[in-house]
Formats: C-alpha cells, structure tokens, sequence
C-alpha cells in the first residue's frame, strides 16, 4: 500500500515538472507581457501590471490589430471557401453517376503531393501576372479548395444509410435540396473537424504570405511578428512583443476549445469508416 | 457503391466540381508543370529573362557541396524532430494515461502547445535564448557568470531549433498517442499481467506493437512538418544561419528555395532544387504506401 503511494505522488511529481517545462514558455511569455522597462530584459518572472498598455502599444504602435484583422479574413476566407468547395465535390463524387469518376478523385488526391511551399517560384510568378501581388485574393484563392475536405467529406457521405437518399427522392427532393437538409446536417462533425483543420492551417500561413504580400496593409500577423520584433533586435520591445504573441494564440486556442469535441469525433467517425 | 449515385444531371455535376478543378488546376498542377519548365531555364523574375540551359542546374546542384551540406543537416534535423518527438510523446502520453487523480488536467495542460504555430514558437524561443536580455543568459550569467551566443554558434543554434520544432509539436504526438492508449484492448494487457509480463515486458512486447499503425502514421505527419512547417521557426530564430563549413548550419532544403529564388532570384535554380524535393516527397509518399501494407492495422 504504501509502495503504491509513493509511486503515485512520483508520478504527479514528474508531470508537475514536465508540465511547468513543456508550459514554460508560454507561462514566461505571459509574465512577461504585464512587464515593462527593464524588468522584461531580467530574469524577474514576478508578474506586473503593465499587459493592458503592452497590448494597447502592440495593438496601435506596432500595427497587430492591423495583422490580426487580415489574419481573419485569410483564415475565414479560406475556410469558408474549403468547406464549400469540398462539400459540393464530394457531393458529385458520390451521389452523382458520371464518367471518369475515380481518375477525377485520383486526380485530387495527387494534388496531396504538390506541396504549396515548393510551388511558391512559379505560384510567385503567376499571381504576379493576374495581378495579385498585396491583397487578400493572392492568399486566399489558391487555398480555396481542399484535396484532404473532399476525402474527409465523401467518406463520410458514403457511410450515410441509402435509405435517406431514397426518402429524399420519393420526397421529390433535388440534389441541392438533399445536400442541405439531408446532407450537412447529418455532417456537422465531420464539418466541424475541417472547419477547425484549415482554420488553423490558414491562420499558421507564413512562406506564402511572407513572399507575395510585401506591403504591410495585407499582412498576417504570422509574418507581421517579425516586424513586431524589429530589424535592431537590441531596441525590441519585448513586453510588447509577448504581449501580441498572446493576442495570436488565442484565435486557434478558441477554435479548439469551440470544436475540439467535433474533431475528435469526425476523425473517431471517419477512423472508423 | 455505385448504388448511391442516383444523380444524373451531369451539367450539375460539372458545375459543382468546377471550383475545385479551377482551384486545383490553377494553383497546384500549372504551378507545378511551370515549375518543372523553369527548372530548365535560367530565369530571373527581375529582369524577366529565361535562358534554356537544360539540365544544366541539376548538375550544378548535385556538384554542389554546399547543396549536399543541406541536405545532410536536414535528414539529421527530420531524423531528431521525428525520433525525440515521438519518444516524448509516448513517455508523456503512458505517464499521463496513468490512473491518478487530476489526470485530465495534466493532460489539456500538455496539449496546449499545438495551438502555438512555428512562428509564434520562433519568437517566444527567441526571446527566451537572446544573448543579452533573454531569461536563460540572465540566469546562467548570474549563476555561473557564463553568457552563450545561442544563435552565433553553430551547434547551439542547431540543437536550439531542434528542440523548439519537438517542443512545438509535442502537443501533437501526444493527442494521438493519449488517444491511441485509451483504445487499447484491455483483455490483452490484463492477459499479459496475468502471464506475469513486467510492466517493461508489457510496453515492449504488448502496448509497443499494438500502437505501430499509429507510430507509423505520427513518423510521417511528423517528417512533413520537420521537412516544410518549421521553414517559419528558422526564419524567426536563425535565418538559416549561422554558418558552418559551406553553409548555414540551418539552411535546410526548404529555406534554401527561398534564399534562392527570392533573396537571390535565381528563379530556375530555386526551381531545379523545388523539383529535387517534389522528387523526394514522391518518395517518401511511395515509402509510405509500401510500408504501409506491412502494417498490422489489428483488424
């Protein structure tokens, strides 16, 4: 009994100390964004009262409001637009009989093996000439559709009993009218766990938008760290900058905590075919 | 399953499959067949020339022994990010699955660091190890009156990158891992204790082959990420560099397109070396496919 004590308190010691290493880093960014003045550049980790006036002069100084409001239009937009994209392709692939069918879906699951960030040279030199250089459409439209979406959706469509195709049809309902009220609301979890995927996917951007947006009126805060920072890393103003970096963590933190419950039972549904 | 296709308008079908192809068509296979014709040219976007040149730039880069260094330093880089990563995550993943009070708490605790992207760990990494102000050097200078240049010393600055891209992932491997533990089949671990196995006996002969699919799966998410997503982590914490021997000691394959193709703009070198990779992701895909069917998914 008492062997099986100590064993039980060594083990919430070791998580103890891994947790405080592991949260480490973010435990210090948040001390350290209520600091100000020299207290931020020393090894003090007493909490201070200065977290509203770093997030005021990140906010307005250094232009993170500007970053965070374009990070919500790439990460909307894109998200938006995969979901869309993805639920009316799967809706073909499997509901519709036409011909070429598993060329076509092989087809976009080769598109898993493009990587974005080794097509950048030529993707750089296209949306240059369509004229995109600086806005939102250069990081938003070629991210509007999505190969792992379609196959996440149309595995899930083909677990939904026939029957309620059939129902639908007897009802003399067209395919829209089935993929709207058949269709997706038997999909939330599915769509929760996408939604939360390319949420995050789209607001972590940062090679794309790092080379294609040059003006900072379109940037995303993952790149518009960098000019938080500064160029003479000497005079940063570190408070300030853990203080944004807060401010950026907390958009994908939400989102897991909204959908996590939707993830893990989309992916538990699509694990289990 | 074709019984499920009872749809027959194929004007529809075309059209709700139009914004995928267009997306796809457009911005994945045109880029990635321009960018096998700009391998063959020498091109720069500046001046908007391209020269033919064939395969001229693959064979500078093959001679290339700063081209080799890179690729040496970023197997050795994938190599530890896939190998500490997963054994953190399985040694935390077993000491959080354990029966004791509170074990949910640590264990959202732990998860925590997978809503941090690359650049965010970038950034809090960078403060935290800057030579003068940041919290490590502060307390090393005051204990035992030394102060590292982290990120000027080659291997410091290596193993500094290696250690954030496990930390930022851990979150990760961990999800999984504590996901895979709970859907262990109970019946075989009480048989094995019943049979006498040590707690060891049973990690190694029972819970370790039973989480192969899911070890196999966490090798390559985790092979992607060291091999593309760290490129923002290196570019807030070294740059790719410093330099050893040819080159940055951080200048993986990836960051090595980017130098190339936007800080020198030699846009058909950036591409020969954007095609070499493509190459080795087939590979590694392929690899994937073939191990894959040895696998014994338990069912």
């Amino acid at each position: 009994m008492a062997r099986r004590a100590v064993q039980t308190a060594l083990i919430h010691l070791t998580l103890i100390v891994v947790v405080l290493l592991v949260g480490f880093p973010l435990l210090f960014a948040l001390i350290k964004a209520t600091q100000t003045g020299a207290a931020v550049n020393s090894a003090n980790v007493i909490p201070s009262t200065h977290l509203w006036d770093n997030l005021v002069s990140a906010w307005n100084g250094a232009k993170l409001g500007l970053y965070i409001r374009n990070s919500f239009v790439v990460a909307v937009g894109i998200t938006v637009l995969k979901v869309i994209t993805s639920s009316l392709a799967a809706m073909v692939l499997v509901y519709f009989r036409i011909p070429a069918k598993s060329l076509l879906f092989t087809l976009i699951l080769l598109t898993l093996m493009l990587p974005t960030d080794l097509l950048v040279v030529a993707l750089f030199d296209l949306v240059n000439k369509l004229g995109w250089a600086n806005t939102y459409q250069a990081v938003i439209v070629p991210f509007a559709a999505s190969a792992t979406g379609i196959f996440l959706l149309r595995q899930h469509f083909m677990n939904i009993p026939g029957s309620l195709l059939d129902a639908a049809r007897i009802d003399g309902a067209g395919p829209f009218r089935f993929l709207l009220s058949v269709l997706v609301p038997l999909s939330w979890n599915t769509i929760g766990a996408l939604t939360l995927i390319q949420f995050i996917y789209g607001w972590e951007q940062y090679l794309w938008p790092l080379i294609i947006i040059r003006d900072s009126s379109h940037q995303v805060i993952q790149v518009g760290l960098k000019s938080l920072i500064g160029q003479a890393s000497g005079q940063t103003d570190w408070g300030m900058v853990m203080a944004g970096t807060l401010v950026a963590i907390l958009p994908p933190v939400i989102m897991f905590t909204l959908l996590g419950r939707q993830f893990s039972k989309g992916f538990v549904l699509s694990e289990s075919k | 399953m074709d019984n499920l296709a009872v749809f027959k308008n194929r004007w529809l079908a075309l059209l709700m499959l139009l914004p995928t192809l267009v997306v796809l068509g457009v911005f994945l296979y045109y880029p990635a067949l321009e960018t096998l014709r700009l391998s063959l040219y020498r091109a720069n976007f500046v001046f908007q020339t391209e020269t033919f040149v064939g395969l001229s730039q693959f064979r500078q880069l093959l001679t290339d022994p700063s081209y080799y260094q890179s690729l040496l330093q970023t197997v050795i880089f994938c190599a530890l990010v896939v190998a500490l990563g997963l054994a953190f995550g399985l040694s935390l993943a077993i000491l959080v699955n354990q029966p004791i009070r509170g074990a949910a708490v640590y264990r959202s605790l732990l998860l925590y660091p997978y809503a941090l992207s690359p650049a965010i760990a970038g950034t809090l990494w960078l403060f935290m190890f800057n030579p003068e102000v940041g919290l490590v050097n502060n307390i090393l200078r005051s204990l035992f009156g030394i102060a590292p240049r982290w990120l000027d010393n080659p291997i410091l600055a290596f193993g500094l990158v290696t250690f954030a891209a496990v930390w930022k992932n851990l979150g990760y491997n961990l999800a999984f891992y504590i996901a895979a533990l709970q859907n262990l089949p109970g019946e075989l671990l009480e048989a094995a204790a019943l049979d006498g196995a040590t707690p060891w006996q049973r990690f190694r002969h029972v819970i370790l082959p039973l989480l192969s699919p899911i070890t196999f799966f966490l090798i390559f998410v985790n092979l992607t990420y060291a091999i593309f997503d760290t490129f923002s982590l290196v570019d807030i914490l070294t740059a790719g560099g410093p330099t050893l021997g040819k080159t940055g000691i951080t200048t993986f394959l990836i960051y090595r397109v980017y130098q190339d193709g936007f800080q020198n703009f030699q846009t058909g070198f950036a591409a020969a070396q954007a095609i070499l990779m493509l190459a080795m992701v087939g590979a590694i895909t392929a690899l994937q496919f073939r191990a894959g069917r040895g696998i014994n998914y338990g069912a």
